[in-house]
């Protein structure tokens, strides 16, 4: 298999999509003559031409409503936000429009329409700019949220996000692009959105992490492998829907649990994994089920309070010793 | 955050700890798992553990001082945090350190709970935390332990949590099972005794029943009106004369029986306790237990103090065995050499100071029992018989019931039976 970027990955996806269904198409600020302002989307106007990759003006409510028309009359749009931070301005579209549409239409319109572009902490350009907003769009019946943490994910659940017939948002982490991995070239190779990964196995703890803390939790188990805990991570990938199973069934093995993301904790996915289990697993939890969240301050400029703000593999390790009665 | 340092429960029946020595000073770093103090209980002196991390901030009990269960004895925080909410919550300075030398120093009695009570409020118009005793007295079990333990049959109060404030979690169920022995028979003493031994050894066996809600009520409203175990007393007058003549008569057929009035007595009770099983009972809070046997504790007067050896299964002995144990117990029981499965596990007592010349008086029943037999001296007094005034050999007994197990009626019908067996000792043998 090769080893590209996530990058790399989401380039092909898209490449491939377009190549597999000519209802496909994308479109998004400086998404075809620069490239894409990441460069996810490099050569694909060369290859596609100007009628599938689209440069739109500076109006994302404006381009997310033409999208959501598109697809109501038939077409599978690609709709590319520069990040999800100026996704904000298009929520009309995306929560009243696209995840509504099927419901209100009693049916007759599916949305088959992807939302994608980078989300969650950058490198320091501060409040406006970095943050993660997916328990936003996981609170909409309607739309599907998902979030990859490696390259041969980021493809897989981008064709499955094309193919699907409803909107979906998909989160790509804006520190992520250039993270390497293995990914099958097979064009359809797809992981179906929906489903949680067991990155790692083990026994002591379970750590649940998405996106930008899969890596650090991996890190984080590493090191306590070191100190004799044996932790799993797991990663649901898809966070609205999610796959609560696989999270409950590795509770019930190891008996605590530590859920980490870079969002806000107040009202965070993990807020809602965390009542999940509490409901489920119950009586098989040993600890408080811990949270480890990102600051609930907006995101510092500075570089040192940027990275306090962020929970790195020592706040990981801390929680599950904490769960685990170690300290 | 600031923790509260609690006086821990460190042996199943202590009620309140002294502290022999604090082992870290005001100011102290402490970390969670080290000794803190060492405490001195009923039984043992014992190393107190830190629960929490931080800085011993305040000693709110000082050395040679005592607190009961679950009384914030001291704070362990962050060097420089506020902790004066924390020592708001401890209660007035006069009630915590009493110092350890009045035995009447009185522990609180636990608040009923009451949904209707309105939290204390003091002057200020703060609601004030409930005495220490809701804390003391609610367990923290993590909901895997409390599943485990349930599942595997095993009593948490008897287990010790590991996890932060005293939290029973899976490591203490796994190391609770893994060291589960069998239940402990009761050796007998193994020095040839001058009677003939029992052919029942070990202690009552006994069944439980659910205690209905009626009775469980009956136990709430009446530990609110006094104490936690609230007696009544029942009084009764004996005829003895035939009692009196039978031990004459036994003893005269062998002088070295020795049997007394109270062996007779103590043989009476068990024959009575087996006809009354409601009063061979215990409360137990959920369930009420009902013993097979009549396992009669008898209260002996020791040098500073009383100690209750038990006849076990005494239903099932004869006069000469009863008399020959209590003698050996009783004189075992002043030389201090009694085991505690011999004192401890009476179904019911009898307590005699009819030999100080006590006409009658109460006993404190020793809990869980559920009644204590209190005997007044056997004196001859004049009493109307058949119209005539005539003398008899009269004793005054005092049965003292535990209010929650036995009801009025329950009560004195089984004082019925003591006396009528009492005044025709013959009853025992038919």
């Amino acid at each position: 298999m090769p080893t590209i970027t996530i990058r790399e990955a989401l380039n092909q996806a898209i490449r491939e999509e377009l190549a597999r269904d000519e209802r496909v198409f994308l479109m998004g600020e400086e998404v075809a003559a620069y490239d894409g302002a990441y460069k996810v989307t490099k050569g694909l106007l060369n290859e596609f031409g100007p009628k599938r990759v689209i440069d739109t003006p500076i109006t994302e409510l404006g381009f997310a409503g033409l999208g959501v028309g598109a697809a109501m009359a038939g077409l599978r749009p690609i709709v590319e936000f520069m990040t999800f931070n100026f996704s904000i301005l298009a929520t009309d579209q995306i929560i009243n429009s696209a995840a509504k549409m099927l419901y209100m239409s009693g049916g007759q319109y599916n949305i088959p329409i992807v939302f994608r572009g980078p989300g969650g902490s950058a490198f320091q350009v501060s409040s406006q700019h970095s943050q993660a907003l997916e328990s936003w769009y996981a609170y909409f019946p309607g739309l599907k949220v998902v979030m990859p943490s490696t390259p041969a994910d980021a493809k897989g659940l981008l064709k499955s996000a094309i193919r699907d017939d409803d909107p979906v948002i998909f989160i790509e982490q804006e520190r992520m692009y250039g993270n390497k991995g293995e990914v099958p070239d097979d064009p359809d190779f797809t992981i179906p959105l929906g489903v949680a990964d067991v990155k790692r196995e083990g026994t002591d703890v379970t750590i649940v992490a998405r996106s930008l803390m899969v890596p650090v939790a991996l890190k984080a188990a590493d090191k306590l492998q070191e100190q004799g805990v044996s932790c799993e991570v797991i990663d649901p990938r898809t966070v609205r829907p999610l796959d609560i199973d696989t999270i409950i069934e590795s509770v019930k093995k190891t008996n605590r649990v530590v859920l980490a993301e870079e969002s806000h904790p107040i009202c965070g996915v993990n807020a809602e994994i965390s009542a999940e289990i509490m409901e489920r697993a119950f009586d098989h939890l040993d600890a408080p089920v811990k949270r480890v969240s990102g600051e609930d301050v907006p995101m510092p400029y500075a570089k040192n309070l940027e990275n306090l703000a962020i929970p790195d593999v020592e706040r990981v390790i801390a929680a599950v010793r904490e769960v685990a009665y170690l300290d | 955050m600031a923790s509260k340092v609690i006086m821990p429960k460190l042996s199943p029946t202590m009620e309140e700890g002294q502290i022999a020595r604090w082992l870290k000073k005001e100011g102290d770093k402490v970390s969670m798992g080290e000794p803190l103090a060492e405490i001195d209980t009923d039984k043992a002196t014992m190393e107190m553990q830190a629960l929490s991390n931080g800085v011993l901030r305040k000693i709110l009990i000082n050395e040679g001082q005592s607190a009961p269960l679950g009384q914030l004895i001291a704070v362990i925080g962050e060097p420089d945090e506020d902790i004066s909410s924390v020592l708001n919550e401890a209660p007035a300075k006069e009630t915590p350190a009493k110092a350890a030398t009045p035995p009447d120093a009185p522990a609180p009695a636990p608040a009923p709970p009451s949904s209707t009570q309105p939290a204390a409020v003091d002057a200020n118009g703060h609601a004030r935390q409930a005495p220490a005793q809701s804390e003391s007295g609610r367990m923290i079990v993590s909901p895997l332990a409390a599943r485990m333990a349930a599942e595997a049959g095993l009593d948490l109060r008897t287990l010790h949590g590991s996890g932060p404030g005293g939290r029973i979690i899976k490591r203490d169920i796994e190391a609770a099972l893994s060291e589960t022995k069998p239940v402990a028979s009761f050796p007998r003493a193994v020095e040839p005794l001058h009677f003939q031994p029992s052919v029942v050894a070990s202690a009552s066996p006994y069944r439980d029943e659910p205690a209905s809600e009626i009775r469980r009520t009956i136990a709430r409203r009446l530990v609110t009106s006094i104490g936690p175990v609230p007696h009544f007393f029942l009084t009764s007058e004996i005829e003895m004369d035939r009692a009196v003549e039978m031990r004459r008569g036994i003893n005269a057929l062998d002088p070295d029986l020795k049997i007394s009035i109270n062996d007779i007595i103590i043989k009476v009770v068990a024959s009575a306790l087996i006809q009354h099983p409601a009063v061979n009972a215990s409360f137990q809070d959920k369930f009420i237990r009902y013993y097979e046997h009549a396992d009669v504790g008898v209260a002996v007067a020791i040098e500073d103090g009383l100690i209750t050896p038990v006849i076990r299964s005494a239903d099932q002995k004869s006069l000469s065995q009863i008399a020959g144990e209590v003698r050996e117990l009783a004189e075992r029981a002043r030389s201090r050499k009694l085991k505690p499965d011999e004192y401890t596990g009476a179904t019911f007592s009898v307590s005699n100071l009819g030999m100080f010349g006590i006409d009658e008086f109460t006993a404190v029943i020793n809990p869980p029992e559920g009644g204590i037999l209190a005997i007044g001296a056997v004196t001859p007094k004049p009493v109307v018989r058949d119209n005539e005034i005539v003398i008899r050999q009269i004793m005054r007994v005092t049965m003292s019931c535990d209010h929650r197990v036995i009801d009025g009626a329950t009560g004195a019908k089984f004082l019925q039976t003591v006396k009528k067996i009492l005044e025709n000792p013959l009853y025992l043998v038919v």
